[in-house]
């Protein structure tokens, strides 16, 4: 389901009809039953409903972590379901930067060696993806704890050099799963108003599933969804007025 | 902001690279970084190091041990009766072997050689056994290789004996100290020590007491046949075998040369001996103790970082990728654990020797079957821990 009053950016993603079940038989749970939706260029999309919706499911098949039983999922134009493991791997690789709720960062790797990881992972050589790595750090103000471990930040903090991380390697496509989930109420904002900031620009999508009601009003659209469908698409903005 | 412009040296046409060095870096400090585990699995793979290599050194010492008297004497080849089997059975033999046996054709030289456990009756009147060993008074051949004091040829002497380490050791604890001058009786007759050597330590543990050929007899209870072994040259440029074959043509006889009878003195160890399953029993529990501290372990290490590896799939990490870097902790856990295991146990060969006991012999082919059993492991714990992040889907990452 989409808005008809914001379709003047070009198609990020499309997905129509997508169908995932979970398990067989009489065990069988539907978590997506026929999702339509569409993400623009330049946009926020955040995606929030009940537990179980199928919020973050639909968001693993989006960003291609996860297959989907049927309909489909066309991200920049590529039909994700066509392409091989390998291939889908590769396109993440190089296409999406994630930001996850428990940040996973490893705790072994520093900040800045956290946040070069996706480069590294394109071959990119250990001089250069630190030096991006350490410019987006201090960008995003971690300038002087680049060095510091995971476990010598702050939640804010390591939720800072994820936003890096997910976009050291300047994807097109950023996907956030709960980014405040695990963050006190005012560094979740600060987070987001981070975010907002630092990724969202004319060639890129942002898609944020979250429950957090106090950053809808960071969202350009906010897709609502209830048992394995979206039910509604609104403007940010509204979404949140209403929502308060 | 200047995030929004895209930096130069990013190039999405690259290709994804299998196995990036840079993350094998990182591979590592994430192994480092878990000193608890890392420690633990150091700590699993030394031991299983550890008991490999001594146990099996010890082991191959012990067997050594068994041959000490073909590496002292000291000759291409030794000449039997038939009927013997290994280097410290004796089935004496006629005198006229010798004449026999230097008719051979490509025969040098051949002399005979008595050997035999007796008793020695110390000053004190308490009694030591002594391996005598008595040699051709002519030519001494099959002499000690290294005399500590005195001079060999002074066997020639009425009574005269040389004694090695062990007999000295053997019988200071006893409180009696033996040098150059000393006496002591074997069979009732008196054998003055006019030298001192050192020789390999045997597997029946007494002491060698050497003495001429005739002196030897002299000592030894009177029998029909005393002859123990001809020791034996061949000529040169005659090929030892081709000698062996025609004593062995001789009929009464069974000739050796001192490397096929080491091997046979060693295999009959082997196999009518119980060291080898006593042995085996506790190289095969250091194996077993390996998979299982290591291999659960690892096991452990990869479970916890799990989420991790997860995350890194996610982003692109492919699987080749990921297996490098398991492989890499596991191999690097198991080179450290391998090196800190051979060293202990060369530092307890190190330790023995010097004292002589227990036996210890680490020829080349320990280290790399201990390596090889450590490679084994580490393949089989990386293999287990691969398989679980190969399972783990990437959505793993947003439950």
């Amino acid at each position: 389901m989409n808005d008809p009053e914001n379709a003047p950016s070009e198609l990020a993603i499309r997905a129509l009809g997508v169908r995932k079940t979970f398990g067989s038989g009489d065990s069988a749970v539907p978590a997506l039953k026929g999702v339509d939706l569409e993400a623009r260029f330049g946009e926020m999309l955040m995606i929030v409903g009940p537990s179980g919706c199928g919020k973050t499911t639909l968001l693993s098949v989006i960003c291609g972590t996860m297959r989907y039983d049927a309909g489909s999922v066309e991200v920049f134009g590529r039909d994700l379901h066509s392409m091989s493991e390998a291939k889908i791997t590769a396109f993440r690789g190089q296409n999406v930067g994630f930001i996850f709720q428990q940040f996973n960062l490893i705790p072994q790797w520093n900040a800045v060696e956290n946040a070069s990881v996706p480069l590294l992972l394109q071959g990119r050589s250990r001089g250069v993806a630190e030096k991006e790595a350490q410019r987006l750090l201090t960008a995003v103000g971690l300038g002087d704890r680049i060095r510091s471990y995971p476990t010598q930040l702050s939640g804010g903090q390591q939720q800072r050099v994820a936003i890096s991380r997910a976009l050291v390697h300047e994807p097109r496509l950023i996907i956030c799963d709960e980014p405040t989930a695990s963050l006190d109420a005012a560094t979740g904002l600060t987070v987001m108003k981070l975010l907002k900031e630092v990724a969202c620009r004319p060639d890129r999508c942002v898609i944020v599933v979250t429950h957090d009601s106090r950053i809808f009003s960071f969202a350009d659209r906010i897709a609502e969804m209830e048992d394995g469908l979206v039910k509604a698409v609104h403007r940010g903005g509204d979404f949140h007025m209403q929502y308060v | 902001m200047a995030l929004c412009q895209r930096p130069r040296s990013l190039d999405r046409t690259h290709p994804l690279c299998l196995l990036p060095r840079p993350m094998l870096r990182l591979a590592l400090k994430m192994l480092y970084g878990d000193r608890a585990k890392y420690g633990m699995l150091i700590c699993g793979l030394a031991f299983c190091a550890l008991l490999m290599t001594q146990q099996s050194s010890v082991f191959l010492g012990l067997l050594r041990w068994t041959t000490a008297t073909i590496r002292n004497v000291n000759v291409p080849i030794w000449v039997a009766d038939r009927k013997v089997e290994q280097a410290n059975e004796i089935v004496p033999m006629r005198d006229i072997e010798v004449s026999r046996v230097r008719s051979v054709e490509g025969v040098e030289w051949a002399v005979p050689l008595f050997w035999s456990i007796l008793q020695a009756r110390l000053s004190d009147g308490s009694f030591q056994a002594v391996q005598l060993t008595g040699l051709d008074s002519a030519s001494l051949v099959g002499r000690p290789a290294r005399m500590t004091a005195g001079k060999i040829e002074d066997l020639r002497l009425p009574g005269a004996v040389v004694i090695d380490q062990v007999g000295v050791e053997k019988f200071r604890k006893k409180g009696i100290k033996i040098e150059i001058g000393s006496v002591f009786e074997i069979n009732d007759q008196e054998a003055r020590v006019v030298g001192l050597c050192e020789t390999e330590r045997s597997f029946l543990g007494q002491p060698y007491v050497f003495t001429t050929y005739e002196r030897a007899l002299e000592y030894a209870p009177p029998q029909r046949q005393q002859l123990s072994f001809v020791l034996v040259q061949p000529r040169p440029g005659v090929d030892p075998q081709t000698v062996v074959a025609r004593i062995d043509a001789l009929g009464n006889v069974r000739a050796h040369t001192d490397a096929e009878f080491r091997d046979r003195t060693f295999w009959w160890y082997f196999k009518n001996t119980g060291i080898p399953i006593s042995f085996g029993t506790v190289v095969v529990l250091g194996i077993i103790v390996g998979i299982a501290i290591a291999g659960q372990t690892f096991y452990l290490f990869v479970h916890e970082n799990i989420r991790f590896m997860a995350a890194l799939k996610a982003m692109g990490a492919r699987t080749g990728t990921l297996a490098g870097m398991v492989f890499l902790q596991a191999f690097a856990v198991g080179l450290a654990g391998y090196g800190l295991g051979l060293g202990l146990a060369t530092l307890f060969g190190n330790a023995v020797l010097k004292g002589g006991e227990p036996p210890f012999f680490m020829p080349w082919e320990v280290p790399v079957f201990a390596g090889a059993v450590i490679l084994l492991i580490c393949c089989l714990s990386a293999l287990i821990g691969l398989v679980k992040i190969i399972r783990a889907e990437p959505a793993v990452v947003f439950r």
